[in-house]
């Protein structure tokens, strides 16, 4: 019980420290406004890494689209709020249940299916929502894009902190959210049919349930990363939505390690922060992203992380035992 | 005499032309031990897919007693339900949840009856704490009996090959099922390892009283501790009895060994 309430407390210290340390470094401007923008465009792709790692990763079930699902995320949390004129939390949260809706819908007949199908599928509603947005001029200003999107606060000068500061609480909240899910029996369950999906049907486990679970909240998540994105850059066009923005995810997971959440958050800052990085390279920018790319997988075939998670309660805990012993040890020695 | 637990009544399924079950009828009581019994290809683990819901019978009803004493059909039910409603199985060639560790192969199985709801799990409520302690130590007990509680953190794969077999049927037991079914529990193991395995099963039953049917090739577990035999020959029935009637009919002999061992015995 005192082990619990430690850790809790713990876990809270460092997630509020996560976020205020280095928005109060923003505000007084030791990070520059430039850095923020890669921080907490991470944090957007953070969010919808861990999505997509949660149906591929975890549930084992590639998913190629998930572009077309922070699309719907962003569009839809747009029309809310400068159509509707619905505050921005609620038109993010909005947003997040209209991709839920669709990710339910195209998940229905897919996931019925073992094996690779949903990735096809995926693929294809990626490319037609791009297409759709293109067309429906009246709502998403068509291939112009939608210019103006309202962004966190009216105050151009503290955009930069309240975009980090909301990004990355949302980030931490999901990351929180995600790992206590996976830590207690419907995890077990989740990960039981990525390992064998027969296996756990004959041991109660309703594969199909699961799997439609999974990929519900990951397109829910997915829409909640869009709906960051669109006040975020304030601009939204059909291009930015493309399959190879899907790819871009997958390889955050796939080098993070798929399975591991804390490894897609690590790789997300990485990955995010090297583009930004290698700029001064200007085209050959295209080609050492790559090769970093394959020297990586080169070396951790599974992944920064692998399936292991980073855990700071366990490193706590290592930590103690490890001064216990030496304490035992010096007693010994003394004697 | 009371209603079976089981009955099967002349189930039959078809893949593509290929009839490889055909009117396949079998009763089982409760308590029984029951051994399915025939060649490589003769249909025996088709049969079990058919009872555990992997595969529907083309033709034919199963029949499954519930706790309270009726009977339902459970033809082309889908595995999770059978699993819920007390069939449990392991398979010929192991299928373990292999990178994860001995103790969520077994706390996997039961999730069946997890009595907090998503929202519990991600809010971490009391019943949360209360049901994942019980699990855990249900799941631990369980482990303890086989003997392989001290291994509970260690990953399914790096278990010994007859540990591995057995973890599968602790993970079978643990959906607290009514019917057994081993699907060759004592594939590669040698002669103390299948001794072994016939005390462990002799345990299952009288500690879990629960119902089993086996498949298996090894005949002297067969012969030595189940209680009737039915013997499966290109998926039709061939024979049917106590395990020394069957080592002296002709067909199954047979069956087993050809034309014309049987002329020359």
């Amino acid at each position: 019980m005192e082990h619990k309430t430690r850790n809790s407390i713990l876990l809270a210290i460092v997630a509020i420290a996560v976020v205020v340390i280095p928005t109060s470094l923003i505000k007084i401007e030791v990070i520059d406004e430039y850095t923020a923008q890669i921080l907490t465009l991470a944090g957007i792709n953070a969010i919808i890494a861990i999505s997509l790692n949660l149906i591929s990763g975890i549930t084992g079930q590639l998913a190629l689209g998930h572009a077309g699902f922070m699309a719907i995320g962003a569009y839809t949390t747009s029309s809310l709020t400068m159509q509707l004129g619905l505050p921005l939390p609620l038109a993010i949260i909005g947003g997040g249940f209209m991709t839920a809706v669709f990710g339910f819908v195209i998940g229905f007949p897919t996931l019925k299916l073992t094996g690779d199908y949903l990735a096809i599928v995926t693929l294809g509603f990626g490319e037609i929502i791009r297409v759709v947005l293109i067309n429906m001029k009246g709502l998403t200003g068509g291939a112009a894009g939608l210019k103006g999107v309202p962004g966190f606060t009216a105050d151009i000068l503290a955009q930069p902190v309240i975009s980090f500061a909301v990004v990355t609480a949302t980030l931490v909240l999901i990351l929180a959210g995600i790992t206590n899910f996976l830590l207690s029996s419907y995890g077990r369950a989740i990960i039981s049919i990525r390992e064998d999906e027969i296996a756990a049907a004959s041991n109660g486990i309703p594969v199909f349930f699961y799997k439609m679970f999974s990929f519900t909240i990951s397109a829910f998540l997915a829409g909640i990363a869009g709906g960051l994105y669109a006040p975020f850059f304030g601009y939204l066009n059909p291009t930015m939505f493309t399959f190879l923005k899907s790819v871009d995810f997958l390889i955050i997971v796939v080098l993070g390690g798929m399975g591991s959440i804390t490894g897609t958050i690590i790789a997300s800052y990485v990955l995010t922060y090297l583009q930004e990085f290698l700029r001064f390279l200007k085209d050959y920018r295209l080609v050492i992203y790559p090769f970093i790319l394959i020297f990586i997988m080169l070396f951790r075939p599974k992944g920064l992380l692998g399936r292991t998670e980073l855990s700071l309660v366990g490193l706590l805990n290592k930590v103690l035992q490890w001064r216990a012993s030496k304490a035992k040890d010096d007693k010994e020695a003394r004697r | 005499m009371s209603e079976p637990m089981l009955n099967v009544e002349s189930i039959s399924i078809v893949f593509g032309g290929l009839k490889a079950v055909s009117n396949f009828d079998l009763k089982i009581y409760e308590g029984e031990l029951v051994g399915l019994i025939g060649p490589n290809g003769a249909g025996k683990t088709t049969v079990f897919n058919m009872l555990s819901g992997i595969y529907t019978p083309t033709e034919g009803k199963i029949r499954f007693m519930e706790p309270d004493g009726i009977t339902k059909n459970i033809e082309g039910q889908a595995p999770h339900i059978l699993a819920k409603s007390g069939i449990a199985r392991t398979f010929q060639n192991i299928r373990l949840f292999k990178e994860l560790s001995v103790l969520d192969n077994v706390r996997i199985a039961m999730h069946n009856r997890i009595a907090y709801t998503p929202f519990g799990s991600v809010f971490r409520t009391k019943s949360y704490y209360q049901e994942e302690e019980r699990i855990k130590s249900k799941a631990l007990e369980l482990l303890g009996l086989f003997n392989i509680d001290s291994k509970s953190m260690e990953l399914a794969q790096n278990l010994p090959y007859g540990e591995q077999r057995k973890l599968e049927i602790v993970r079978a037991l643990a959906g607290n099922p009514r019917l057994l079914l081993l699907d060759e529990p004592a594939a590669g193991m040698n002669t103390q390892e299948t001794k072994n395995l016939m005390e462990l099963i002799s345990f299952i039953r009288k500690r879990f009283s629960v119902t089993i049917l086996l498949i298996e090739h090894d005949m002297n577990l067969v012969m030595g501790i189940c209680e009737r035999l039915v013997v499966l020959d290109y998926g039709k029935i061939i024979a049917e009895g106590l395990p020394e009637e069957i080592k002296r009919n002709p067909s199954v002999i047979k069956a087993y060994l050809g034309e014309e061992a049987t002329i020359d015995a």
